[in-house]
């Protein structure tokens, strides 16, 4: 394995990241028994690694759509995390106003763009995105994740096909982590090596193990190499396992408990903390420091966020229109209601 | 009768014409092992088999136009969409092979299928799965549409639509699924295309379907209690065929009207009622008709917004004051 670009900053750099992506979902898991959170609530327990350690082999300028389980990515992008903090908890001061949830970020200053809620929509737009790049000559790469359950879509297919056909710099993630909300993937689909997926459309593909950071990152780089010289798509097979359920409604019980017990002994975590110490990267003392200091950031971020406003009543009919003067007006029975409760 | 939910209700209707009908079968994402992600189909899996309570994959149009070729040849399909929003990928089997193969086949092959799924904004879910498909069905010839508001309704209309010779469009209401109700024992059929006065009153006509039926009733009480005014509130239950001459019966004896519906404004299900109000029951209007809608932009996340934007019952308390000159 080549990873002599990495040095000691970066692999701190990346055991932060993942220990940041898993403290800050159990934040918002108490969030939202608090009260703090409605809508959904999805957890990469268990994936972290394929996450960060894909996003890591970006560069700036590249672009990233994540999919639900990929936060750990947006933070290696750089969104900070109370930005996350405030998306879910619905604050005017959340990147997108109040106006979208869980981790569906566009921010074009960080290359990001949001996850699309039907499945599969979102590799045909981030298509558009690099076709973008490569018609202008600029080097930039986009990177962007599917499920497996969700590759099954019309969509998914015709973006696959697109990236393709187009040889578009696109590196596409494929994280097969064993379920789709209550269904295995061998039953969504004939394939047994999820690989074979990307033959079909003649694109090189790499499996990997997707709780082993460090694998992660090579064939990140790899692909992210190739796409950026011109070489065109490249397909990722991250092997993983969901460790939580869908989202928070789900108590998973239908997944056999040896198997979550096999695959919580692959923790990439724990995987990752033992490469730290075995090769001398960083002490018991130093992984401790690293999540303290995780820690505490986020219980800072916490309480700034929690008395922070919610978006108000005016912005409920604004950013319709580009131009904000078509922005819809007050309908007649809602003037009516505020005038009468006024009076 | 009993008091079930509506999710329960739907589940009877589900398995008694599967008990009824061998030909009937219900397919979709994760409607087997998992009972259905609103649990709609608890049970049924282990009571019917797989080959009649079939888990597909991720695949909307895949999965859609299945059950129209299986329509088509002598089965009976239940195609459940996670929501109605998903079910956006499948607008073109439902339009253009559902809607349209009787038609183009020269009422050859008619298609008798169901499509079904939770439609309407839940709690905090954001713009683009919070959205009210139906004008898009109620726009199209050839398709049926249903939004059932009560558990009753529920029932008796979805043993209608799998008992239908054509496609049905059959709208739940994601927030209805706990909602309580009283359902008649035995077979209990309501049919398509027929309204019906859920309060009645002679001051002013509330017109609604879905979730829209409880925020008129929930209107209707404080109108009554506050302002001794009695509105009588119609529930379309269909939207497609509409049943106008009951709106416009109603309409006769109140002379005022109100229309109610959780989507957009422009085009939407109101339109169409307004103007058949203003068609056939001119002569009985003592105000022009009114119209109360979901604000006309994509639903935010935010709750203190999603709040402003779904109608509640305040903006039809006021549409009602207004028609009746009391504002
Ligand atoms: C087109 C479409 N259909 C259904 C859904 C509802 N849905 C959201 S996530 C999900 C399961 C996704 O499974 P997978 O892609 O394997 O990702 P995982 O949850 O395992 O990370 C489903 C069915 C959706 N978002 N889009």
């Amino acid at each position: 394995m080549n990873l002599s670009t990495l040095v000691r900053e970066d692999m701190h750099a990346l055991y932060r990241f993942l220990v940041l992506t898993r403290m800050l979902e159990e934040r918002l898991e108490t969030l939202f028994k608090q009260g703090h959170i409605v809508g959904g609530l999805y957890r990469s327990l268990g994936q972290e690694a394929t996450a960060v350690g894909t996003a890591y082999a970006l560069q700036d300028g590249d672009w990233l759509a994540p999919s639900i389980r990929d936060a750990g990515a947006l933070y290696v992008r750089g969104l900070p995390p109370i930005a996350m903090l405030r998306q879910y908890t619905a604050r005017e001061a959340s990147p997108c106003a109040g106006k979208d949830n869980t981790n569906h970020f566009t921010i074009p200053e960080l290359g990001l763009l949001g996850p699309i809620s039907p499945l599969g929509t979102q590799l045909c737009v981030l298509n558009g995105i690099s076709l973008t790049f490569r018609q202008r000559g600029e080097p930039r790469v986009c990177m962007t994740y599917q499920g497996e359950g969700a590759s099954r879509t019309g969509t998914s297919h015709e973006g696959f096909a697109m990236a393709a056909a187009l040889d578009l710099p696109m590196v596409i993630v494929l994280e097969h982590n064993r379920w789709s909300f209550g269904t295995p993937s061998y039953r969504a689909s004939a394939v047994e090596d999820w690989a074979d997926t990307a033959g079909a459309y003649g694109l090189p593909v790499r499996s990997v193990d997707g709780n082993d950071l460090l694998q992660v990152y090579e064939a990140a780089r790899e692909a992210v190499e190739r796409a950026r010289s011109g070489g065109g798509p490249g397909v990722i097979v991250a092997e993983t396992y969901r460790m939580s359920g869908h989202a928070q409604h789900d108590s998973q019980k239908y997944i056999p408990s040896e198997e979550l017990d096999e695959w919580r002994a692959r923790d990439p975590i724990g995987r990752f903390e033992r490469v730290l110490l075995e090769d001398g990267w960083l002490s018991d003392a130093g992984l401790a420091e690293i999540r303290d200091d995780v820690d505490q950031e986020l219980t800072r971020a916490v309480d700034t966020v929690l008395s922070e406003p919610h978006p108000p009543a005016e912005s409920s009919r604004t950013r319709v229109y580009a131009d904000p003067r078509q922005d819809p007006p007050e309908p007649w029975t809602r003037t009516l209601a505020t005038e009468s409760e006024a009076r | 009768m009993a008091v079930i939910t509506y999710r329960d209700a739907l589940n009877r209707a589900l398995r008694e014409e599967m008990e009824r009908d061998d030909s009937v079968f219900l397919l979709g994402e994760e409607v087997g092992e998992y009972d259905g992600a609103y649990k709609v189909s608890k049970g049924l899996l282990d009571q019917f088999g797989e080959w009649r309570v079939r888990d597909t994959p991720i695949a909307e149009n895949g999965f859609a136009g299945l059950g129209v070729g299986a329509a088509m040849v002598g089965l009976r399909p239940v195609v459940e969409f996670m929501t109605w929003n998903f079910a956006l990928l499948a607008y073109d089997a439902i339009v253009n092979s559902a809607a349209k193969m009787y038609h183009m086949s020269g009422g050859q092959y008619n298609v008798p299928i169901v499509f079904r799924g939770p439609g309407g904004s839940a709690l905090q879910l954001a713009a683009q799965h919070s959205q009210v498909p139906d004008p898009w069905y109620a726009n199209i010839p050839g398709l049926k549409v249903c939004a059932p508001a009560t558990p009753a309704d529920a029932l008796g209309l979805l043993k209608s639509a799998i008992r239908d010779d054509d496609p049905v469009v059959f709208i739940e209401g994601e927030l209805l699924y706990n909602v309580k109700g009283e359902v008649p024992d035995g077979e209990h059929l309501v049919p398509i295309g027929v309204a019906e006065v859920k309060r009645p009153g002679a001051d002013v006509t509330i017109v609604a379907h879905g979730k829209m039926v409880h925020v008129a009733l929930q209107a209707a009480e404080h109108l009554a209690k506050e302002l001794e005014v009695e509105a009588e509130v119609v529930d379309l239950r269909s939207l497609r065929p509409l049943d106008t001459a009951s709106v416009i019966e109603s309409v006769q004896r109140t002379h005022r009207a109100v229309v109610v519906e959780e989507g957009w404004p422009i085009s939407g299900i109101g339109a169409q009622v307004v103007d058949d109000i203003q068609r056939e029951a001119f002569d009985s209007l003592d105000a022009p008709v009114a119209r109360v809608s979901g604000l006309d932009v994509p639903m935010h996340y935010a709750r203190s917004l999603e709040k402003l934007i779904v109608p509640g019952p305040e903006p039809v308390i006021e549409a009602v004051k207004h028609v009746c000159y009391l504002d």
